[in-house]
């Protein structure tokens, strides 16, 4: 199999020194094949196209509010985005998301708790359950009864987050009331609830994978001295998958941060700064973007401050994304060399 | 193989002996317990879901306009625009993502650089918040594409043509966010073509294209297969990228044109369970709605599913 993947590459010329035969030498290939190689060469960096693209077009909506006087003064200056203030009709300095009125209110402190808080809680609430399914499914669980699992679980990820959304909203809100008798019906921890229903079959997925991938050699010889199962998993298990859990939480984390559909229907969206009761509304970034874009005029201050909410949004995703990922690939390493 | 026959001995699966420690018992069933409980959340979304929503579901429901406050009537536009536009997206999307993954399996050199920057933007890519997606539709393809478009083509028009919400450009947003699916399986599916195959095609004289073409691609059809309809059933199932890119609340026509707005499944369940002013009234139709999207993104599921073990099986024999 090596040394056969050896020769396509030779033969088809994708080594680095190609095989010098008389067949590569007397045949020239048609010009047309020549061709549509190079149009899928060129239509590969689509993706790296979009990624920037992406970036460059919400950055590029935003930056006004830097360096464009105008726009900074329709913002009331640079730190009305962050800093509290004594707003006409209030006593003191206050953190407040007001942005459509007769004195439009761009402090997005309040935003920024809200999703701290709702994206925390899911969190709280989903790794947990994802990490012990995980350890169930691949450390006790049969062959049969993971091949039963294991899709069942990857079939909640591809409900459709407006549907969890609705789950949220029309069945959780209600039951968790009557539980705990919340004040407001849709609160943030609805929402995180909601949310650890998206989070979990992710966190578990790559969780249960890490797991899975532990070579069997280190299982079997701690069983051989003699260690119990728990302590097999728990002592060695868990410590040799364990850049794999965190690469699980980081992406899990990136997943909760951007999830829309969810916490716009279930978190209640009252711009509150509370960072510690879960039962008060929150408004998160997400939900913000989804419900006010629709309704401003493009290049007016709000629109702009949208389109830096979402810049900051790309950038934490795309900063744990990376992490998650670059985790994931050094830790194959590493348990590849250690199985050989 | 070399691994020497250490499993111990096979006691119940389900749950470890009586005569175990404390800590083996309370492992396991936590660890179960936790598998039940999601198991039980799915089951119970699915289940609450369908014992509302498949009682109202009717010829009826499924063929018929809804009214303009959305109370009454059933969902048809709904069902075709989500159809029109994950059609629309694959049209538009695929293509590029099965090109991709042909680069990156056939193509790209072992240690490419260039193969390994596109493998980092795709997991990115894969990673952007759905409503990212939405602000860069409408930032790039509405307010950038289309008004471009509106002052090159029509100069003299105030109204926009194409500088505006519309089908096309809620599909283009979506191809862009389903690429990643379609790219990852792609590529995978061509890893698992043996390269025995590819070997006897060069040594019988075909060029590298014609091999991808002819014998690697072919081969690997049924896991890109699988991809596509993954993707589908993502793009079926998104929300957030576009409602700011053409969803509309309700429209008395069926979109017949690329710069027609349109109706969406997934949309309708927002603007019914959130917008609705008469809650009751709306709920049976929410749940029946909520019902026909579900059947259709776990219908396209499985048949993934389905597909990807077939391939699997195949390609293992």
């Amino acid at each position: 199999m090596g040394e056969a993947s050896e020769v396509v590459e030779r033969i088809s010329g994708r080594a680095s020194t190609p095989a010098r035969t008389p067949l590569g030498q007397g045949f020239r290939t048609p010009r047309s094949h020549l061709v549509a190689e190079n149009a899928i060469r060129v239509v590969a960096f689509a993706a790296i196209l979009a990624i920037v693209l992406i970036f460059a077009i919400i950055a590029r909506e935003a930056l006004p509010l830097f360096f464009d006087a105008e726009a900074q003064e329709e913002l009331g200056g640079l730190d009305a985005l962050l800093f509290a203030r004594a707003w006409p009709g209030y006593p003191e300095a206050r953190h407040i998301w007001q942005p459509v009125g007769d004195v439009p209110k761009f402090d997005v402190v309040p935003l920024l708790a809200g999703t701290v808080k709702v994206t925390l809680l899911a969190m709280l609430i989903a790794t947990p359950v994802a990490f012990l399914s995980a350890i169930y499914v691949s450390q006790y669980a049969g062959k049969r009864v993971r091949e039963l699992l294991k899709p069942a679980i990857e079939l909640l990820a591809s409900v459709p987050s407006v549907v969890l959304g609705f789950f949220s909203l029309v069945v959780l809100a209600s039951a968790v009331q009557a539980l705990f008798g919340t004040t407001y019906r849709l609160n943030a921890f609805v929402a995180a609830i909601g949310l650890s229903l998206a989070i979990v079959p992710l966190v578990f997925t790559i969780a249960e994978d890490a797991l899975r991938s532990v070579p069997r050699e280190l299982v079997n010889g701690a069983l051989a001295l003699g260690a119990r199962k728990h302590q097999v998993i728990l002592r060695v298990v868990l410590p040799a998958a364990m850049p794999g859990l965190a690469a699980a939480t980081v992406l899990g984390l990136g997943r909760a941060l951007g999830e829309t559909m969810i916490v716009l229907m279930a978190s209640g969206n009252a711009a509150v700064v509370e960072l510690f009761d879960p039962t008060s509304s929150a408004r998160t970034i997400t939900a913000t973007l989804a419900s006010e874009l629709g309704e401003v005029s493009p290049g007016d201050a709000h629109w702009r401050v949208l389109f830096l909410l979402g810049t900051v949004l790309f950038l934490f995703t795309f900063v744990l994304n990376r992490a998650g990922a670059v985790i994931i690939e050094r830790l194959g390493k590493r348990l590849r060399a250690e199985a050989t | 193989m070399s691994e020497p026959q250490t499993e111990p001995p096979k006691r119940s699966t389900l749950m470890p002996s009586a005569g175990a420690p404390v800590g083996d018992r309370l492992l396991h069933g936590a660890s179960l317990f936790a598998v039940m409980l999601v198991l039980l959340v799915l089951v119970a979304i699915v289940g609450l879901v369908l014992s509302e929503g498949v009682p109202v579901l009717s010829v009826e429901f499924l063929t018929e306009a809804p009214t303009s406050d959305l109370l009454g009537g059933g969902i048809f536009p709904a069902i075709y625009g989500t159809v029109l536009l994950t059609l629309l997206m694959t049209v538009c999307g695929v293509p590029v993502g099965i090109a991709t993954g042909v680069y990156l399996a056939e193509y790209a050199p072992k240690r490419s650089r260039i193969a390994g920057l596109v493998r980092a933007a795709v997991q990115n890519l894969a990673g952007v918040p759905s409503i990212v997606f939405g602000l860069f539709g409408l930032g790039f393809f509405v307010m950038m594409v289309g008004r471009g478009m509106d002052a090159a083509l029509y100069p003299g028009e105030t109204s926009p043509v194409w500088g505006q919400p519309a089908v096309l450009w809620s599909a283009l947003t979506l191809a862009i966010l389903t690429l990643p699916v379609v790219i990852v399986t792609t590529e995978e599916a061509l890893r698992q073509v043996p390269d025995e195959l590819r070997l006897a095609a060069l040594g019988l004289g075909a060029t590298r294209f014609q091999t991808t073409m002819k014998v690697a691609l072919p081969n690997a059809t049924p896991g890109i297969l699988t991809g596509v309809i993954l993707a589908i059933s993502r793009g079926a199932g998104e929300v957030a990228p576009i409602i700011f890119t053409g969803a509309a609340n309700f429209l008395p026509y069926l979109p017949t044109d690329a710069r027609d707005m349109f109706m969406h499944l997934g949309y309708h369940v927002f603007a019914l369970s959130t917008q609705s002013p008469n809650v009751d009234q709306a709920r049976p139709f929410l749940f029946a709605t909520v019902t026909v999207l579900l059947l259709l993104t776990f219908g396209l599921n499985l048949a993934a599913i389905v597909l990807r073990n077939r391939a699997r099986a195949r390609s293992g024999a």
